[in-house]
Formats: structure tokens, C-alpha cells, sequence
């Protein structure tokens, strides 16, 4: 099996906290993270790895300092990575972003002279939060898709197993390879490293895939990537209000508050 | 792309055995408004295998017009089959604008239509308006995991589409003498479109228990519970007396206290009931993502500064152990 992951570096946004001056975000001091979804995924790749045989590629688009991102997917047991990087992919919206990935799986594949059976997505990058990449990755590379993914059931015989969430439940689904999966939370967190993957991560060669290569060899349209391939604008982003006034209710003892709390829910017709 | 063939706003209802589910149903609300503010229809979209009573429930629910395809390729919901549909839905008729509820499916398949269209998709949007002049949608979005509120527009390409997230936007009341124009239309999908196969499905049996989704009131539980039995003892009660449903942080589902199935949050449901209670927990932002559009909220939290206060009508700062058994006393009372 060759199994690639999308690994995104986002900032931890449980560390943001909003400026109450100017009542922006404040970035500055946020550690960056490895997407927790793409962990889940990564687990689920190297999982199927132990599972059915082969390798793990990690792929990250983003500037230089995602290589972090990448060297952690190797200390965990990725064979190798690839670092998608480049101006003209900046400002890309998930149209644009799911293009030029789904253009860079080809451009790796062209490397290592083996087709992905598999690409694993996180369920969503938590800075944009909008899980469209895997999705649209899929349709890219004219390939089917299992989304929610939470376990992979079987493997074998060109066809995965994969048990997803659903509104009340879950379903299995089987789809022949290659597919797309993408990952929601999982009760397999990401394993530890090892030291010894740990060390080798550290001094591996990380190639760099750039616009400019991947033009070279007609891999990519660069029109459809950064932001003249985007057709979303952000036109304009702002920290929601939180203006409510809670009504803290303290009466002697907190079993007179407790029954005053039902009284008010009562008369308010709230309940 | 010319954009004056492009026309109506298009509300896409998800079904679930045959019923038009909530998601899509509660988008009728904004988008009818939206649509004649264009002075355009809102439509209301079904796929199914049988859809009489979602094309009814649509009307009640005020569509000024459906679009209904049967056929048995559409009685489950597959990605690539309800995508093969709209595709060429859209293709005939062109829509300016289509919204799709952000559940479960609504994300799966939002996404792959947009890109088979080559169009903007807008995720999880939580406030709706349109520049009427030039048809411009303006989506607003919460990302940065609630922290930042971003809105986005899709100025180049139409339809303009985003999913909108559940339990933002209220259902008007049904008006069942409604009529409204139905257009049936027959796509049967090609063999090897679909490339997935459906199992197995289970739907988890959530007991007695009311889905949360579909709860009016919604009592949550989370670290602060301290073990798995206060879910027995003391939520679960409450609950009962009130007849609403349980809910959890993702800090109690990941001690093992109680299923994923009633996580509220980010990374679980998001819920809008009448009444959300919240016991012992903290209120991170990636729980209120979940429940900060419920109607009331009400906070049970021993510690004065934590964040849940911040979003809540009602608290009480005190050991949820000796408030909530007094609260499910109380309305056992007033309900006798
Ligand atoms: C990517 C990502 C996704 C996430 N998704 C979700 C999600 O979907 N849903 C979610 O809930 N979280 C989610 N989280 C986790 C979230 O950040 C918090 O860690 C979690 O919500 C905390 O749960 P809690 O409030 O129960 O626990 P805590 O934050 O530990 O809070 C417990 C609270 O209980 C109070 N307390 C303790 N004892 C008592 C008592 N006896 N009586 C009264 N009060 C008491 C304490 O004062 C405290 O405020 C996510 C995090 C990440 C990074
Ligand atoms: N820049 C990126 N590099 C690598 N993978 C990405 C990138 N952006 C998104 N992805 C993948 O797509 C998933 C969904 O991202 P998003 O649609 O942005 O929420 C992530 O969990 C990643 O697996």
C-alpha cells in the first residue's frame, strides 16, 4: 500500500486569546501545532500500514517553517515528506489549496514512481475550520471519498473498509482504491515517537516542491492557485461579541439559589 | 460566466427515510427572505427514492417552488450519486445561490459540488445577508475555532454556495395549506458513478433518550462531574424531570464517562435548544462553537471566573452536586 497524509501546521488556537483593547486576535506567542484531525489521520494511515504493509508519505503545503509539521509525521513512523511551498500558492482559498495538493500527490508520485492507493485528510485544519479540503481533493483527482472517517475495518484485495460517523450512529463503507479519506477524531491518538525515528526525522532531507518545478513539468495551472484561483474573499473578519450579562443568582444557600433558578425558568415561561 | 442567466436562491433538503430533515427544512426561513429581497424564488430541492412528504413539508415550510428527483439511486445518500444529481440540476437550471445545512452530509457533499462546479464554497456559516444590487451573498462564518468571525464573498463565480450550520437559523411555523409549483425530475445516475458501497449501518440506540439535535432542552455535563456516575445520578435526572436530552464536553466523553453521541462542540454536535444547562463545565471555546446559539443558557460552575458565564442568561457559582438534585426536585414539583 502507498499512503499518503495532508499534514497542515495551524496555530493552537485553544492558546488565542482576543486583545480586549482592540479586540483583535492576538497571534503573537501562539505555539504552532500539528492539526490534531491530521494526528488522527496520520494514526489511521500508519495504522493501515501495520495493517496491510507499505509506506506512509507525509505532504504539507505552507511556508518553510511547516517542515515542522513533516519532521514530526517521520518520528512517528512516516517513511518520507514532502514540503508543497511556493509565493504563487499563498492566499489560496480551499478551491485553490485542495488543486494545487491534489497537483502535488502527482508530483510525488511522479518521484517515487508509484501511484497513493490512499490520501488521508483531517477531518478539518482548525484555524479555517472548514473540512473542505479532503472533499475536494477527491473530486480533483476524479477519486471516490469517505469522510468522518473514525476506523479503518478491513483492507485488502484493492478495497478498504472504513467505519464512519453518521447523524446517529455509524456506517461502514467500502470503496475500491484509490480513495480519499478524511478524518475526524478517533479513539487512536497519535502514537510517541521514538528516539531513534525521532533522530533520523530530525537529519532527513526534506524535498521542497515549488510552483515554479511543478509548472516546469506541466503538473500545475498556476491561474487556479493562490489567490487568482480563489473564488471566496475574505472580505472582512472581525472577534464576535459576547454581550451577554449573565444573571448569577445567589441567594443564602445554594438550595435556595437552586429553587430560585427553577422559579425564574418557570416565570420566564422558559421551561 | 454570464451572471444574469443565473437566477433564485436553491435550499437544498436533506431526507432521512423518506422526511425532510430539520437541517435543510430550517433554511427555508432565511433563504425565502433572502431570495425575495432579490425579488427571486427560493427553492427547495429534494432527492429521494419516495419524496411526497419532504416536497409537502418543503411547501409548509414556504418554498415558493420544489425541485423534487426520485429514483432509487437516490434512496441512500451517496456522495458521488447525490453529487452526479445536483450537478446536472444546476447545469439545467442554474441557481444563483445554494445553500446546504452543515450536518454530517451536508459537508461531504457541499464540498465535492463546489469543486465539480468550480465555485466558492462558504463552510459552517452562521449569518446570512446579500448585497441586493449585485446579487452577492455575504457569508459569515466563525473560524480560528470561534475565535474570529470571517466574511466571505464569491464575487466571480456562480452558484454562490455555502453550508450553513444547524440550529442557527429557527423553522417559521408550518403552514400546511400552502401550494407551491413542484417540478419532478428523473436522473438516474450511471453505473460507476457511485463508487462506494454501503456495509453496514448502525444507528446507536440513544435508549429513551431524545436526540440532541432535536431537543428542546439539553442538560450538559463535563469534568466538573468528576466520574462517569454523575451522568446517572444527577444529569440524567435532571434531564428527565425536563424531558430533554443529555449532553457532555468533550472532556467527559474522552475520561470514558458517556458515548461521543452526545459530545457538544467542535468536534460534536451543534445544538440550539431552548435551554442549554451546563454543569461543571468550563465553557472552551470549542464547546460554546456547539451551544452558543441555544435560546437560554444557563451555567452550574463552582469556579466565578469561568468562561461559560460569559455566554450564559443564568448561573449559579456552586458545587453542581448541591445545586442540580435541589433544580430536578424543583421541577419534579412544579410538573406535578
Ligand atoms: C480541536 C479541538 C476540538 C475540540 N472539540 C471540542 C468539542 O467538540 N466539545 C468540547 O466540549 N470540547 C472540545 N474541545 C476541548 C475543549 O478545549 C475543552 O478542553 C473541553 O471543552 C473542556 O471540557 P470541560 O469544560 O468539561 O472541562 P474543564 O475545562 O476541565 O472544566 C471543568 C469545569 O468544571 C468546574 N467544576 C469542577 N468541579 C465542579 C463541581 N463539583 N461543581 C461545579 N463545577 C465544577 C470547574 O470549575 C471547571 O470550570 C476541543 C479541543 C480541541 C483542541
Ligand atoms: N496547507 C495544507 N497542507 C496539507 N494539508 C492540508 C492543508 N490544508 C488542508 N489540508 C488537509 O485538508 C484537511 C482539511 O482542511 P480544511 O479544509 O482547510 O479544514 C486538513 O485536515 C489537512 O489534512
Amino acid at each position: 500500500m502507498n499512503i499518503a497524509v495532508c499534514v497542515k501546521q495551524v496555530p493552537d488556537t485553544t492558546q488565542v486569546k482576543i486583545d480586549p483593547v482592540t479586540n483583535t486576535l492576538v497571534r503573537e506567542g501562539v505555539p504552532s501545532i500539528l492539526n490534531p484531525f491530521d494526528g488522527f489521520a496520520l494514526e489511521m494511515a500508519l495504522r493501515m500500514k501495520d495493517l496491510a504493509g507499505g509506506t506512509v508519505t507525509a505532504i504539507s503545503m505552507g511556508p518553510p517553517q511547516a517542515e515542522a509539521v513533516l519532521r514530526e509525521s517521520m518520528a512517528v513512523g512516516a517513511d518520507d515528506a514532502y514540503l508543497v511551498s511556493g509565493r504563487a500558492f499563498g492566499g489560496s482559498d480551499t478551491l485553490a489549496t485542495s488543486y494545487i495538493l491534489s497537483r502535488a500527490v502527482a508530483a510525488v508520485e511522479e518521484k517515487r514512481g508509484a501511484k497513493f492507493d490512499v490520501v488521508f485528510c483531517g477531518k478539518q485544519a482548525i484555524d479555517g475550520d472548514t473540512g473542505q479540503v479532503g472533499p475536494e481533493m477527491a473530486e480533483h483527482m476524479d477519486y471516490a471519498q469517505i469522510t468522518y472517517a473514525t476506523e479503518v475495518v478491513s483492507c485488502s484485495d484493492n478495497k478498504v473498509r472504513i467505519r464512519k460517523e453518521t447523524a446517529d450512529g455509524y456506517d461502514v463503507l467500502e470503496a475500491a482504491l484509490p480513495v480519499v479519506v478524511s478524518v475526524t477524531k478517533t479513539p487512536f491518538e497519535l502514537r510517541f515517537p521514538t528516539v531513534k525515528k525521532r533522530l533520523a526525522a530530525n537529519r532527513a532531507q526534506i524535498p521542497v516542491i515549488t510552483p515554479e518545478d511543478m509548472e516546469a513539468q506541466s503538473l500545475i495551472d498556476l491561474a487556479r492557485c493562490g489567490l487568482k484561483g480563489s473564488p471566496t474573499k475574505v472580505k472582512k473578519s472581525f472577534t464576535p461579541v459576547r454581550n451577554k450579562v449573565c444573571n448569577v443568582i445567589e441567594e443564602d444557600s445554594l438550595s435556595a439559589s437552586a429553587v430560585k433558578l427553577i422559579a425564574v425558568l418557570s416565570n420566564d415561561k422558559k421551561i | 460566466m454570464d451572471f444574469s442567466e443565473y437566477k433564485d436562491l436553491w435550499v437544498f433538503i436533506e431526507t432521512d427515510e423518506g422526511k425532510a430533515a430539520s437541517g435543510g427544512l430550517e433554511l427555508l426561513n432565511p433563504g425565502v427572505q433572502l431570495a425575495h429581497r432579490l425579488g427571486q424564488k427560493a427553492v427547495a430541492v429534494v432527492l429521494g427514492k419516495d419524496n411526497a412528504e419532504a416536497e409537502r413539508a418543503a411547501i409548509a415550510y414556504g418554498a415558493d417552488k420544489v425541485i423534487s428527483v426520485e429514483g432509487d439511486d437516490y434512496e441512500e445518500y451517496t456522495t458521488e450519486g447525490y453529487t452526479y444529481g445536483l450537478n446536472q440540476l444546476i447545469e439545467k437550471y442554474k441557481p444563483s445561490i445554494l445553500m446546504i445545512g452543515a450536518t454530517i452530509i451536508g459537508r461531504d457533499l457541499g464540498p465535492r459540488l463546489s469543486c465539480r462546479l468550480k465555485t466558492g464554497l462558504t463552510a459552517d456559516c452562521t449569518e446570512l445577508d446579500v448585497d441586493v444590487e449585485t446579487g452577492n451573498m455575504a457569508w459569515t462564518r466563525p473560524a480560528f475555532g470561534g475565535n474570529l468571525m470571517a466574511t466571505i464573498m464569491c464575487e466571480r463565480t456562480r452558484p454562490q454556495m455555502g453550508t450553513v450550520r444547524p440550529g442557527v437559523f429557527k423553522k417559521v411555523a408550518p403552514d400546511v395549506s400552502r401550494t407551491a409549483e413542484i417540478v419532478k425530475e428523473s436522473i438516474p445516475v450511471p453505473a460507476g458513478v457511485i463508487r462506494t458501497k454501503l456495509i453496514e449501518s448502525i444507528r446507536e440506540a440513544v435508549g429513551e433518550m431524545v436526540k440532541l439535535e432535536d431537543a428542546e432542552i439539553i442538560v450538559s455535563g463535563g469534568r466538573g462531574l468528576g466520574g462517569p456516575e454523575g451522568f446517572e445520578t444527577t444529569i440524567k435526572p435532571l434531564a428527565d424531570a425536563l424531558g430533554g436530552a443529555v449532553g457532555a464536553s468533550r472532556a467527559a466523553v474522552d475520561s470514558g464517562w458517556i458515548p461521543h453521541i452526545h459530545q457538544v462542540g467542535q468536534t460534536g454536535k451543534t445544538v440550539a435548544p431552548k435551554i442549554y444547562i451546563a454543569c461543571g463545565i468550563s465553557g472552551a471555546i470549542q464547546h460554546l462553537a456547539g451551544m452558543s446559539g441555544s435560546d437560554c443558557i444557563v451555567a452550574i460552575n463552582k469556579d466565578p471566573d469561568a468562561p461559560i458565564f460569559g455566554v450564559a442568561d443564568y448561573g449559579i457559582v456552586g458545587d453542581l452536586y448541591q445545586v442540580v438534585p435541589i433544580m430536578t426536585a424543583e421541577v419534579k414539583k412544579l410538573k406535578s
